[in-house]
């Protein structure tokens, strides 16, 4: 094309811009948390609504899962923070760490739900509670799988060596995703184990 | 400072069609993927227009049986759904993805493989919907495309009202179209923030920027809602739940809220693109910078700000406690001041302006008359005991017609021919594009305003047939009449596209003279949009370039 357009030249070195990967990891947990909200809204209105069956007086606190869960925030980042000064050991361990804290806390919401199906004969078609409850602890649960899997991938691009230091910026992004389904657990167990109760 | 040229893409005649074809498939490329969003849009407002006809005509005189009461049913919520979500959302998705980038000087979105997979989800929902009218019956024989209305009530969605599949189509075609939605709003908000060129400020970013900007963050909190509702219908539908179960003591009533939750910030995710293709078109044809730039934005947020929190005026009617009706009465109305503001701003922008009465002009003036009397029957609606006499009336249906029709899709239509050129490298036909928007304007002037009259009559929304001599009669009659002026209409702005890409003039860069960086790089655009990236001074770029003598930013 022979009609040119005159621009100036960049000055790129003085701009700068939040990074892509955080930016969008804090939109899709905005999104995340607009959908957990719809369910603890649902939650919250039919608490106390139930008309027969099991009441949600039968639950009971899982303090041991929940600090699993909540300290595998802890050690995710530290981590990122190993990777990001380079010393692998540390990282593999504490992500491996991490890896274990999130499925012990999914192993706990197994034994809970067995005790709730078999020994207390609740289930999601129960009664209203059955259905708001394994619902919301239901999708809870979902989001620490997801998050799991993408842990153990991350693992097993460690394991063969393609996990580099210029990789703590992505990890960073993947621990802002863990650091929410943490803080979201502590929303559902305010929501299902306190004010439900 | 350096001279930027480009070269036009090699032609590619000689690669044959199939590979031509694939490429189209496997593309990330923003503005392939913006056209795939808008052709796909184009062919199901064609389907939605004409499921739109079916009714018109069933409705043309009293006791009439043009099709079945059942055909009728799927027909209103085929239409309903169709033109939301697999016309509007993405026609305004695809402009974004063909705008944003190259308004911002930037090569392409934050992430390419993101919204090309939010364009299959897209795609692949609108097909999963229709494909319900063969795969409908399911294993029960009952059914085949779904008829619950496009806000699908509770309980008519349950197992016990709606056998079969429909349903479930209708669930899981918007569940993962709202997938798609989500990933392409997460993707405009990440371009917009970490993707701009050097000097392009958010103070500086075309108007058109920041309205998909906040229409991005309105859709993430509104679109997100709607999918938990869905998972809500699809656990009551397969394993028992029962969310939206009466008789296990679950709440139809909730699902209302949850679904106008998302359903109202809805109206505004379409509608504050179509702001922003006003505030870029109406200041290039006015000759005139765009008239009150922070208060543009400002009221923008705004908008987005108070549309959280009006869902419940669409359910005055089911009773709700006498505190929140006037909530909800006094925030619909506060709404409409930050919109008010818009209108008189884009007046401002055009007076003392020399104005060009060019075809994407017209629509917008077209756009800005038909908008303030949507503006004026919603400010009628809010108010809790006018709605009471007419909600879930044919009034109802002309007012939100006219927001979107009158409103919408004619700022859709006047960026269709603005951006033409430098889509297609083609000039469009100004006279076909005249004959388009008089046909268009007459049609839609019969068929929406005389609907609102049947309406104050009584005549209730979504009714198959009804009695003569109730005085609806004539108006029916003429309002189906201007259905055929705005299929004609449509016929002329298809006519248009086709023959302007395969026989237009070429358009030239700039064809305008106008101001945002998407015409400083060649029509059409090369795969990398610009050959260096751009640095801006001012929001208007290109005037800089043209009058370096007196640029903007010696005023901002």
């Amino acid at each position: 094309m022979s009609e040119a357009v005159a621009i100036p030249a960049a000055e790129i070195a003085a701009w700068k811009l939040p990074s892509r990967g955080r930016v969008g990891m804090f939109c899709l947990i905005a999104a995340e948390s607009a959908i957990f909200v719809i369910f603890i809204v649902a939650y919250l209105f039919y608490a106390g609504k139930t008309l027969s069956g099991p009441t949600p007086s039968i639950l009971h606190v899982p303090v041991f899962f929940t600090v699993c869960l909540l300290s595998s925030s802890l050690t995710i980042h530290a981590a990122v923070r190993s990777l990001s000064r380079w010393n692998r050991g540390a990282f593999e361990f504490w992500w491996l760490v991490t890896i274990v804290l999130g499925a012990s806390f999914l192993v706990g919401t197994a034994l809970e739900w067995r005790h709730l199906i078999l020994d207390e004969g609740l289930t999601i078609r129960t009664n209203l509670f059955g259905t708001t409850y394994f619902s919301l602890v239901g999708l809870h649960a979902f989001h620490v799988t997801v998050g799991l899997l993408a842990l153990a991938a991350v693992a097993v691009f460690g394991f063969f060596g393609k996990v580099e230091r210029a990789h703590t910026r992505h990890l960073e992004v993947l621990s802002l995703y863990w650091h929410f389904v943490d803080v979201v657990w502590v929303v559902v167990l305010t929501v299902v184990y306190g004010i439900g109760r | 400072m350096t001279t930027l040229s480009f070269e036009l893409p090699k032609t590619q005649a000689s690669t044959p069609i199939v590979e031509r074809l694939h490429a189209w498939v496997i593309t990330v490329d923003h503005k392939r993927l913006g056209i795939m969003y808008i052709l796909y849009a184009l062919s199901f407002l064609v389907i939605g227009g004409i499921e739109a006809t079916v009714m018109r005509l069933q409705l043309v005189r009293p006791q009439n049986h043009f099709v079945s009461p059942q055909a009728f049913n799927q027909m209103f919520t085929m239409h309903g759904t169709t033109m939301i979500f697999f016309v509007a959302m993405p026609l305004v998705f695809g402009f974004a993805n063909y705008l944003v980038p190259l308004m911002i000087g930037a090569r392409d979105m934050a992430f390419p493989r993101l919204n090309a997979f939010s364009f299959w989800l897209t795609a692949l929902g609108g097909l999963l919907l229709y494909f319900s009218f063969i795969g409908g019956y399911g294993l029960y024989g009952a059914g085949t495309a779904p008829d619950v209305g496009w806000f699908a009530y509770a309980p008519l969605t349950s197992r016990t009202f709606s056998l079969g599949h429909s349903t479930d189509f209708w669930t899981l075609s918007l569940l993962v179209s709202g997938f798609g939605s989500i990933g392409t709003a997460i993707n405009i908000i990440a371009t917009v923030l970490s993707m701009r060129c050097p000097g392009m400020t958010l103070g500086r970013m075309p108007l058109l920027v920041w309205l998909n900007f906040v229409m991005a963050g309105l859709a993430i909190l509104a679109v997100s809602p709607l999918t938990g509702a869905q998972i809500m219908l699809l656990v009551d539908r397969y394993l028992g739940g029962h969310f939206f179960d009466t008789q296990a003591g679950g709440s139809a009533t909730i699902w209302m809220h949850f679904f106008w939750v998302f359903g109202h910030p809805e109206v505004y995710v379409l509608v504050l693109p179509a702001f922003g293709f006003a505030s870029e078109i109406i200041p290039v044809f006015s000759r005139k910078a765009i008239f009150g730039y922070p208060v543009m934005v400002g009221a923008t947020v705004a908008i987005a700000f108070v549309s959280m929190s009006v869902w419940a005026h669409h359910m005055f009617t089911i009773g709700m406690s006498s505190s929140a009706n006037t909530f909800f009465v006094l925030s619909t109305m506060a709404i409409a001041v930050p919109t008010g503001i818009k209108i008189f701003n884009w007046l401002a922008t055009m007076w003392g302006g020399k104005i060009q009465f060019r075809a994407p002009m017209l629509f917008c003036l077209a756009f800005l008359f038909q908008f303030l009397i949507a503006g004026l029957t919603g400010v009628m609606l809010s108010s809790a005991a006018f709605d009471w006499q007419l909600g879930n009336s044919y009034f109802v249906v002309a007012h939100f017609h006219y927001v979107i029709v009158g409103g919408i899709l004619f700022c859709l239509f006047a960026a269709f021919y603005y951006w033409f050129p430098k889509v297609s490298g083609k000039m469009y036909s100004e006279t076909l594009a005249k004959i388009h928007f008089w046909l268009f304007i007459i049609g839609f002037h019969l068929t929406f305003d005389f609907m609102h009259l049947p309406g104050l009559l009584g005549m209730p929304r979504r009714i198959y047939t009804y009695e003569p001599g109730r005085g609806w009669d004539i108006w029916n009659f003429i309002v189906t009449v201007g259905v055929f002026f705005q299929a004609a209409g449509i016929l002329a702005f298809v006519a248009n596209l086709v023959r302007s890409y395969v026989r237009g003039k070429t358009a030239g860069n700039d064809p305008w003279d106008a101001w945002t960086l998407e015409w400083a790089t060649t029509s059409p655009p090369p795969e990398y949009n610009f050959e260096s990236i751009p640095t801006v001074k001012s929001r208007r770029p290109l005037w800089d370039l043209k009058h370096p003598e007196d640029p903007d930013w010696k005023y901002e």
